[in-house]
Order: C-alpha cells, then structure tokens, then sequence
C-alpha cells in the first residue's frame, strides 16, 4: 500500500511484517522511531505473539536476539552509532555463532565529538564483524532489503545489517510502497534455523575452538559471504518477480554504459549523486554512477565488471580512516587490482554535513580534470583547520577543538580566547 | 515391622540413603540423575564449580522433567566443559559472551514465549566474574523485567579463568593476582565488594536464595522451588576453588562447609525482597578455621598472626548470623 | 540438524577424554574393622548385624549375630559391652546401645521362634565338652554347626554354668537363659548333667573322642584367714548366689551384712543381700572406687538400691558381730596400705567375695598339660593344652573371666578343634585396620541421643529380683541401630557418588555398593574426605 509516512514507521511496518518472533529495543536516535512504532505494533496484536523486550544497553539488545535466534526465534534490533559499538562484542558474536538477526543500522557519527547527524562511521567500524552489511538508496529500498535481508540472514545462517542514513532516511515522510503481508509472506517462508535449542535433540552450542580449527571456523564464515555473492542478486530477482519492483542486489550501476568516469557510493546520498550525473551529462561529460548495495559481502567481481571501461574511479564516502583516508576506496581498489584506473576518494557528509550538489558537481569537475587531491574533503573549511592547528601550537592547552571551532563559526557562545 | 523411616544415621546431610524412599533421595543419590555435567570435562581435581554446576543443573532438569536449556557466560565452567571438540554438557546449552548471560537467557525465554513452548525452562549460569561484575548489568535488567529465568551464580570468589584476579565478589584480605599480599594491608581491601544476592532482592525479585555445594538438600530443595516459581530468580551458589583458595583439592566441601558454619556466607531464601527461611548453623566454628587452611590468607598466619585482621572477619561473620539470626 | 562446524558439538563428548590420567593418588573402597567389632571377645560382627538391623531386617541382623554368639538374649543383657566403650559414636555424643539392640533381636527372634540355620552335613567326628557354662555352651553350639557331634558332660545339675550361678536374677531372668541353651541343645547336642569328668584321657582312649574341650567354671571361693575371737557367720557369696539359684534353702544373712570384695561378685552379692531383706548391706573393700575390679555403674547401681560401700578398709578382727576394721591409703602404685587407724561395724553376718579359683586338679595329670600362673591351664593361640586334641577355654584359661569371653573361647575353640581334627592348625584370618574416629567425618552424621532403657522402681529394685532393665521396643532399638555410624564400612549413603566432580563414581544399585570409574576418578580426594564412615582410602597411584 502506497503510504505518506516517515521512514523509520515504514521500516517498522515492513519489520512487522516479517513477521519476527522476538524484537529488543533501546533507545538511540535516529534509529529510535523505529522500534517506537514496532513497539506500538506488538502492543496491538499486530505481530502475532511476537515479544517486545525492552532491555538496558545494546549489548543487551543484541545479547537478547542472540539468545531468541539460538532458540529458533526470528530475532531484530535496531540501533545506532555509539549503540552500536556497545554492543560490538555481540555483534561478532552473533555471526560467529552464524545467528541469523537482522539488524536495522540508523546510520550515525561516532563520537567523541558527540554528534547524531548521519555518517557511515558506525556500521563501517563493524564492516568485518561477520555481518552482511546492506545500504539502502531510498526508504523504499529500505523497506524492501529489510524483506530480503530475513531471507538472506535465514537462507546462510548469517547476520544482517540493513544500514540506513540517519534522519536523511529514517526521519523523512515520504510516499513509500509498503507491502501488503501476502506477498511477503509468499517470499519469506517461516524460520527454519539449521541449528537451533532442541530438548530433543540436545546440542552444545558456542563451544571455545582453539588453533586447530579455529582457521577453519573463519573460512567457513567467509564461505558463507562467497555464497551471498551468488544468493543476493537471486534473491533480488525474485523479489522483484514477487513485488513487482527492483531492489537490493550487490551494485546498482546508473548511466555507466560508456562513461569514463564511475562515481562509487553507499546509501542515500547517491540520489544526489545521480543527479549531479545528470547533470554532467547534459553537460557533456561521459560520467556514471554504481551504487554499492552490498558493502559485505563485497561485489568485487560484479564492481570490476561494471568499472573496467572507466578511466577514472571517484569513491564518494561518508566514512574514513584517520591516517590513511577512504575505507571504502580500499575494497574498491582490490576489484580494480590490475587496473591502472585512477581512484579518487571523497570523504563527504561527516556528522551530517550536507552533500550539496554544487560541491559534488565541483569535485567530480575536479576529479575528471585529475586536479583533486586523494583523499578530498568535501567543504573542508581550511581556514578554520590552519587557525586551529595554530592555535595548538601556541598554545598546549588550546581548549576543546569542536568547541572551539563552533565558537569560530560564530555558531555558540563568543571568539574563543 | 514396616514403619516411617526417619534416618537417624547421618539424618539428611548425606546425599542420599539405602534406607530412604525413592522420593526422599537427593537428585544427585539417584542412578538416572541427568549428569548434566558429565564425565571428562577439564575443571581442576576438587572443582567446587563442577561439582556445584551439576548439583544445580541436575536437580533443574529433574524439576523441569528434562526440558531445559541453560545459557552460560564465559568462564571457567564454559571452557573446562566445551574445548572443541567435546562438551560435557548433556543439556541443550549456548554460550554467548562473558558479560551477556542474562539477556541472552532472555532471549532464549522470548522465544520460548513466542512459539508458545510453555514446556521448557530456562537456566543461564555464570561465574562471580560474569555476574558481579561484567554482567552486572545485564543480570540487573533481567532481574528488572522479572523475565522467567533462573539465574545461578557460582561463586569462587574471584577471576578463576584468567589466573585468579579479584572480582567484586573477592572477600577482604583475600590475595589475589591483582590483590597481591604486599603492602601495609595486603590481600583484597576491606569495605569492597558487592553483595549480589542483596541487590537481586533489591529487584523485588519472586526468589532469591543462597546455597553451597556443602549442603546439598538443601541447595537442591531450593533449585526445585525456583524453578517452580515464575519470573526472575536467583540462586548464589558457594563454590571453593582449590587453584585460586590455594586449598587441598579434598577440602572443598569441607571449606564450603566452614564457610557456612562460620557464618561468612550464610545461606538464606528470600521472597519478593524479604529474608523468608535462614539455614541456622549446626557447629558454629571461628572463622579461623575456615581461614587457615586456604593460602590465599597464609598472610594472616605468617609470619606472625594478624589477630586485627582475623577480629575484622569474625566481625563480618559475626554480624551476618546477628542479622540473620543464623542460631536461633 | 545440521551442526555448524566446531562451534556446535554434539552432547556428551567429552566422554572421550580420559582424565584419570590427571590422577596421582586414587581412591579405594575399603572395609576397614569397626572398634565394636574388634572390641568384642565374642567376635561378633556387631556393625553388620546393626546394618542388617536399621533395615528393619531384624532375622538378618538375628542370624549374622548367630554366626558368632548362639545367645543374644543373655548377651544383651550381661556383657559388659566392651564394644559400647570402643564404639566411635562415644567421641561424638554417646555409644550406641549396641547391647540392648542385640537384647531386642534376643526377645524377637524368641517371640518369632526364628531357628539356628541346620548344621552341615555329619562329619562324623566327635568331641566332647567339659562344662556346660558359656564358653562350653558356645563351642557346642559352633562345633554342631560344623556338623560334629558333641556331648556336654556337666558336674551340676543344670546347664548355664556361671550364668546360672554367678549372674543373679534381676540382671538375667532364668526364662531368657533356658530357652537360649535350649535353643543350642535342640540343634542336637547332647547335654549330660550331674556328670562330672574325672578321666579325660579316657576319654579320647576309651570314648574315642577326636577332641575334648575342658571348659569349667571357677567356682571356687578364695578364701582369707580374719582372726576371730568368737566366729560370726562367715559365708561365700559363689556358694549364696549357687545356693540361691538352685533353691535348696534361701540363705539367711540376717539384718546386717558385710560383704567382703570389690569385685562385680561382691556388688551382685551386696545387692542379691538387699533383695533377701538384709536392712543393711554393706561392701567393705580395701582400695577406693578408682581401683575396684567391679564395673562402676554396677557401684553405682548397688549404692542407688541401698548398699554401702566402706572404700578403703580392711577387716582387721571380728568379734561376735563387731568388726574391727582398718583404714587405707592407696600410695603411688595402686597399692593399699596400712594407717594404722581403726573404726568398727556392726553385722550379723560377712560374705567373703575375694575372687574365684578354678579346680583343675583333674587336669593335672595329664601328659603335657602345664598349669600356668594364677592355677589356669597353660595354652597356645589356638586353645590347645600341651595334650594334643585337649583344647582349654573360659575360665580355665588365662583371660579376664566374663561371660563374653567365654562365649568368644568357645568361638574359637571350635574353629581350632575343627582344624585339628582336620589335621590342620586354625589361623584367623587377618583383620583389616581399625576404623578410627579420625577416619570419621562425623559431620554426616546427625545429633541423636542414646536412647534410655526403662528401668524398674527403685523399690522393686530392693525388694524383688524383677529383671531391672527392660528392653527396646521395635521403633527404639531400631533407632539405636542407626544411630551406628557404621565406622569403615560402606553403608550406602551415596556422598562418594554425589561429592565426585567428576562423575566418576558408578553406583551399582542397592546393596551393591560402588565403583571407581578410574577412566575420569582425577584424584580429587573429595570422595575419600566426605565419606562420613572412612570407607575409602587414597593410595599413591604408581607408574
């Protein structure tokens, strides 16, 4: 049914949909409105007998779905940001024990500075914890991958993050598609955990496994992800068959047919993106765009297919490494290994920092020009960085640099002294 | 010549009796007890933990007609029972993490509910470690949603696992690895520590009780009567460690036993935050007798006694069988 | 299911890794002697008769306490439980009443008409039997058992021995001593009375006897020379109480008596006088309560019904009814000696108790028969006399004169004579270590107070010859039995099987006891430490 609603509520009326068995929550914006409404939801009825468990941390969250999906329950959480990272021991427990929860990621800034607004620093910290990690462009998107990411998460006995930009996403009305329960029914059949608490069948579940098989234990993890590769556009496939529209998959390649340059991004900034393409191209300029869907597994293969005409390569994250830049970039780099392409990166939209379309047109004008730095930082104020590192110089005990910088930006309190 | 047979030999403080009906017997005296815990699991010779982990899960399976699963944290009792590849575990069993026992028995209870499978317990057990301490947490938001879990902690008073480091359950002037018996004051500092059975019932909890592997009747009388109650429940189980006590392997009972009888860890029930039912003390001894035989309070002996120290403890226990009127 | 790889694992697994490798000592059931046991001169196996009994098994408990002593009834009632003074038990609150439960299965196994079990089958041997006192009783008894034929030859008229004649009434009622001699006559004995044995050699030479037992009584009052200006009465209390028992005349004492001995006769004699309606009794022994041969509660128990002790006198002289007597110190030896002070009672008549001798002049002239010390017959380990097949025992023989003794003697002596005439030499076999309290963890064990036995009114006590004790009834003595704490033998409490970390203790069902699963037994000790009965023992493992 076709809905004006925010994004957030048409995560959580999807998610119901999925019919889950058990559902924790804690609070953290943004991801917040979603367990709100889902809570709502169990309250009346809505989800079956699904148990709604209001827990004291992430950690908990986590532990508890853990817990639920061992014993056969078809297990969500969501969280955010710092929420994440709490649970973070968790998180790689859950894929090791090959739990198959999926997870809703409102993506946020890391702090320290403490910061709510949208970036991918949080689900990239845990890019490696064993989970699938999917982006969603658009809320619809997000609505769909959640349906697909059960099926995946149950199919290879795997976690699943659905990451989805804080606010930009989470906190938009907009008109979405939310499905009707037939048709996701049809495509998602009841857990069938392949391994599971059985007081009839006895197991031992989580035993500690020392060097002569741990090795063994992460291949086998990792054969998992290998398997995804092939599964994810199968399952996209269907989906659309069953649904009637596209979702999911590993890439998303717009307007890439003959162009020289391939801007590469996650989630809802490649709507901008796109249309700073379009842009270019009725400008002239022979550019495209592949968004990356699946983050993990990676798509090296169908990302080395869908950039090997390009000349040069312009990686657009929200993301990075301190001292060594995108992280993104990285993974995209070893599908071109072999190539000589040209790689750019563009750390853009920290903490929430607008993507405008000027400054992409600008960069990308750059980067088709090779005249950008690697990496580039999208609207850095260098004025308000070299008076900083001045000042530290001066001065050991220079004060907080964020406040100070937001005191130099006139946006709290006076000059900095 | 039938008559009522009450065993006067040795009464009910052995495990069980040739003489005593079948239903009178200790899980643990009968030939089909679960070993829910069994054979070839790497705990040290006279593990308290072992022995005080089947004692509860036995008698757990039995009251729940064998239809239990038990969570565990990481600690000594998960990987003395579960190195790859092989468990000695006989009960459907999951092991998460260190700090996350409690919500993941949670987990495992919401998914009980959901499927509507009214017929399966649930058990989650963890060190002093794992519930004091880095569980802490977890633990209390399980007490405080009152989620239909038996919690047990078994206690050895420190991070045995690791190499014996204090844990918020370590006792005064006990040495440990990072409590070394240096120092003006050597071994743990008096006035630490936390009390968990107190602040489960602080919970408002439906049960709460303490036991020891040195009374067995009544560790399993209590075990039956949680997992016949509903909600959130806790049982703190006494459990010597003869690597981090530095005791004789044969004594563990016995230290168990003075550690009861001397008033440092007294075994009570409570009911929604009341004391409900103390086990009075049948021999009371002075708690130099439980003290002396376990390095890791050779320095109240050597060189010389520290009799200020000794007046400290026999305090504490004194105070515990005053509040608890364990001799009455 | 389908397992993940390593990180799920099947149940039960570890069945595969042996730790009793870890092991460095290991632990052993053992049965190791309790102190009743080894305290019993009757040899009874007192702990196993008592584990049959707290079954509520009391012809079980009945018929292993027959493998050793034909006479529970009468042993209940006069032994003087060396085994109570042993037990364990007394260390940790009081001795269990051993002898008033071997009582009750006397009384029960007499109310039920339980029988011995039927002897073996004809040996074809002969032995006769001197004396038809305890010790000859018991080796009739025993002998039969073995499938002898065996012929008791007794001087007096009636079968009992010092049972009869030295044991008054109120402490063994004559019905419990007829029926429990009966009982042994009835497996085929045969009694011959008022038939004294003069020739021994004739007869293994004439009789073709293969072995003869001499087992007579010391009936002989020692006597001591009192100047006497004008003779009072003077009598001996062996030959009152005999007298008494075989009902010629009651004796007549008079008002007064004075009875001369320290000893457990002079106490019996001193009370037997008080039942007679002497109005006063009164002991006068030369040493103090702390040396006298006679057990102290039977001091107390005559002193409670009356009779007066005068410690530390001798008599000196009697005139008429005036006795002068000395008074005595006892110096660092134990020894009495004289002070040089004088005092004196008044009685009508002095009964000398000093002691019995044992009349073995028809032992005399027998080739290699030695009187040894004290006028007893000189023999080895086995009971045999330096006559071969003459066997000596009760108190012929050198050894504290009691009726459990003897009974123990006649024990033995059938087990040495049944060898003998097999050509062989009997050995015992060899004991197991004594079960000590330190092997005990009394812990286990719950507070439970010996139980009482009624007793009879004082002034019955003084007037009449009413048994003073009563017996147990069923659920008391059957209380007692468990209040055993069953020292070195296993009585199936299950604390090895529940204590064990490990599991490996295997428990074999009831009555089968266990065992060690040394596949996974590491060693621990804690089976060994909180077995509340010392059953098992850590040895060193060897390499």
């Amino acid at each position: 049914m076709l809905k004006q609603i925010e994004g957030s509520h048409a995560i959580a009326e999807t998610i119901a949909l999925c019919r889950p068995e058990v559902i924790c929550a804690y609070p953290i914006t943004p991801q917040t409105h979603i367990v709100e409404r889902l809570s709502e939801l169990t309250r009346t009825g809505d989800i079956g007998n699904c148990q709604y468990i209001n827990v004291e941390s992430e950690f908990a969250a986590l532990s508890v779905a853990i817990g639920a999906s061992a014993a056969g329950a078809r297990a969500y959480t969501a969280t955010s940001s710092q929420g994440l990272l709490f649970m973070t021991e968790a998180v790689y427990n859950a894929a090791g024990l090959g739990l198959p929860i999926v997870m809703t990621i409102g993506n946020r800034a890391i702090g320290a500075p403490i910061n709510i607004w949208n970036d991918h620093s949080d689900s990239m910290a845990l890019r490696d914890a064993g989970w699938i990690q999917f982006y969603a462009e658009t809320n619809q998107e997000a609505v769909d991958l959640h349906i697909q990411a059960f099926r995946l998460a149950e199919r290879l006995s795997v976690p699943v993050m659905v990451c989805v930009d804080g606010f930009i996403l989470t906190h938009a009305y907009e008109r979405i598609e939310v499905p009707e329960p037939e048709p996701v029914d049809a495509y998602l059949p009841a857990f069938e955990p392949v391994q599971v608490l059985d007081p009839d069948d006895p197991v031992t579940i989580g035993a500690m496994v020392g060097p002569e098989a741990f090795t063994e234990v992460r291949y086998l993890a990792h054969h998992k992800h290998l398997q995804a590769i092939d599964v994810i556009p199968e399952l996209s496939t269907e989906f659309a068959d069953v649904f009637g529209r596209q979702a999911g998959g590993l890439i998303r390649p717009y307007r890439t047919e003959d162009a020289e340059t391939v801007v590469i991004g996650l989630g809802s900034v490649m709507g901008t993106i796109k249309e700073t393409v379009d842009e270019m191209r009725d400008d002239g300029v022979s550019i495209g765009a592949v968004t990356i869907v699946s983050f993990r597994p990676f798509p090296m293969l169908a990302l080395r297919v869908a950039l090997e005409n390009a000349k040069r390569v312009i990686v657009v994250e929200k993301c990075f490494a301190d001292g060594l830049g995108g992280i993104v970039v990285g993974s995209v780099r070893m599908a071109l290994r072999g190539f000589s392409t040209p790689i750019y990166t563009v750390i853009a939209g920290l903490g929430g920092r607008p993507i405008t379309q000027a400054s992409l047109r600008q960069t990308f004008g750059d980067a088709v020009a090779d005249k950008i730095n690697d990496p580039h930082f999208l609207d850095l104020d260098w004025a308000v960085i070299d008076r900083e590192l001045a000042r530290g110089q001066d001065k050991r005990r220079s004060g907080p640099i964020a406040e100070n910088i937001l005191r130099e930006m006139g946006l709290v309190g006076g000059k900095p002294v | 010549m039938t008559q009522r047979i009450k065993f006067y030999q040795t009464g009910t403080l052995t495990v069980g009796n040739r003489l005593l009906d079948e239903d009178n017997r200790t899980v643990q005296g009968t030939v089909d007890r679960s070993n829910s815990l069994t054979s070839g699991h790497r705990a040290c010779q006279g593990c308290g933990e072992a022995l005080g982990a089947r004692y509860v899960v036995d008698a757990a399976m039995r009251a729940a007609g064998d239809r239990l699963f038990a969570v565990n944290a990481t600690g000594c009792l998960e990987v003395f029972s579960t190195p790859y590849p092989e468990s000695s575990w006989q009960v459907p069993w999951l092991h998460s993490l260190f700090g996350n026992a409690p919500a993941v028995a949670t987990g495992v209870r919401a998914a009980l509910r959901a499927k509507g499978r009214t017929d399966i317990k649930v058990l989650a057990q963890g060190g002093d470690g794992g519930t004091a301490d880095i569980g802490f947490g977890c633990l209390s938001g399980m007490f405080e949603r009152n989620d239909d879990v038996l919690y047990v902690c078994y206690d050895n008073e420190a991070y045995m696992n690791t190499g014996v480091q204090r844990s918020g359950s370590t006792p005064p002037a006990a040495r440990t690895s990072t409590t070394p018996a240096a120092g003006a004051a050597p071994g743990n500092v008096f006035g630490q520590g936390k009390n968990v059975p107190r602040i489960a019932m602080a919970h408002g909890i439906p049960y709460v009780a303490t036991a020891s592997v040195a009374d067995l009747q009544d560790l399993e009388a209590k075990v039956t009567k949680a997992m016949n109650i509903d909600g959130a429940r806790y049982i703190h189980v006494h459990v010597p460690c003869p690597l981090g006590w530095g005791s004789a392997p044969c004594d563990t009972i016995k230290l168990a036993r003075l550690a009861i009888e001397t008033g440092l860890f007294p075994l009570y029930e409570a009911e929604y935050g009341d004391v409900t039912d103390v086990t009075p003390i049948r021999r009371r001894m002075p708690v130099e007798d439980y003290l002396r035989p376990q390095k890791r309070f050779a320095h109240l002996f050597r060189p010389d006694l520290d009799a200020e120290v000794l007046a400290q403890i026999q305090k504490i226990a004194d105070d515990n069988i005053e509040k608890l009127k364990l001799l009455d | 299911m389908q397992k993940p790889f390593a990180i799920t694992l099947d149940i039960g697994t570890s069945l595969a890794n042996h730790t009793g490798s870890w092991r460095t000592e290991r632990p052993e059931y053992v049965d190791r002697l309790p102190p009743c046991n080894h305290a019993c001169p009757a040899g009874e196996n007192i702990q196993a008769w008592l584990y049959l009994a707290e079954e509520g098994d009391y012809e079980g408990a009945w018929r292993k306490l027959m493998e050793d002593n034909p006479m529970p009834g009468v042993m209940g009632r006069v032994c003087y439980h060396p085994c109570e003074s042993a037990c364990n038990r007394g260390q940790l609150d009081e001795a269990v009443g051993i002898h008033a439960i071997e009582r009750f299965l006397g009384r029960t196994a007499w109310e039920q008409g339980w029988k011995p079990d039927p002897p073996a089958g004809p040996s074809g041997k002969t032995v006769l039997v001197v004396g038809a006192g305890p010790s000859g009783l018991s080796a009739a008894y025993h002998l039969t058992r073995m499938g002898h034929a065996v012929t008791i030859r007794e001087a007096g008229p009636m079968a009992g021995g010092m049972m009869r004649f030295g044991i008054p009434k109120y402490r063994l009622p004559r019905d419990v001593l007829d029926y429990e001699i009966q009982r042994i006559l009835d497996m085929g004995v045969t009694l011959e009375l008022d038939t004294k044995v003069e020739n021994i050699e004739a007869a293994f030479e004439t009789e073709n006897f293969d072995a003869v037992f001499v087992a007579v009584g010391a009936h002989l009052a020692k006597r001591i020379d009192i100047p006497a200006h004008a003779a009072g009465r003077i009598l001996d209390a062996v030959s009152v109480l005999k007298d008494l028992e075989t009902g010629v005349e009651p004796p007549q004492l008079g008002r007064r008596v004075i009875i001369y001995g320290g000893g457990n006769t002079a106490m019996d004699m001193a009370r037997t006088a008080k039942r007679l309606g002497a109005e006063e009794a009164m002991i006068v022994y030369r040493r103090s309560r702390n040396e006298m041969p006679a057990h102290d509660f039977e001091a107390t128990e005559a002193e409670d019904e009356g009779v007066l002790i005068h410690w530390l006198r001798t008599i000196k002289e009697i005139d008429e009814s005036t006795f002068t007597v000395e008074k005595m110190e006892v110096d660092e030896n134990g020894r009495p000696q004289p002070t040089g002070e004088f005092e004196t009672l008044e009685a009508d008549t002095l009964v000398l108790a000093l002691g019995q001798n044992v009349d073995t002049t028809f032992m005399e002239t027998i080739p290699g028969v030695k009187i040894a010390k004290d006028g007893v017959i000189d023999v080895d380990e086995t009971l045999m006399t330096g006559y071969p097949g003459l066997f000596a025992g009760g108190d012929m023989v050198p050894a504290e004169r009691t009726v459990t003794v003897a009974v123990g003697h006649g024990k033995k002596v059938a087990r040495s004579i049944d060898a003998y005439m097999k050509g062989e030499r009997y050995a015992p076999p060899e004991k197991h270590g004594l079960a000590t309290f330190e092997a005990i963890n009394d812990w286990y064990y719950t507070d439970a107070d010996k139980t009482v036995q009624p007793a009879l009114d004082l002034i019955r006590r003084q007037t009449t010859f009413d048994e003073i004790l009563g017996g147990l009834d069923e659920t008391t003595a059957l209380f007692e039995a468990r209040r055993c704490l069953s020292c070195g033998n296993c009585f199936e409490c299950d604390n090895c099987y529940g204590v064990c970390p490990d599991n490996a203790v295997i428990k074999l069902g009831a009555g089968k006891r266990f065992k060690f699963n040394y596949d996974f037994c590491k060693g621990c000790g804690l089976c060994a430490a909180e077995c509340p009965c010392g059953a098992i023992e850590m040895t060193p493992e060897t390499i």
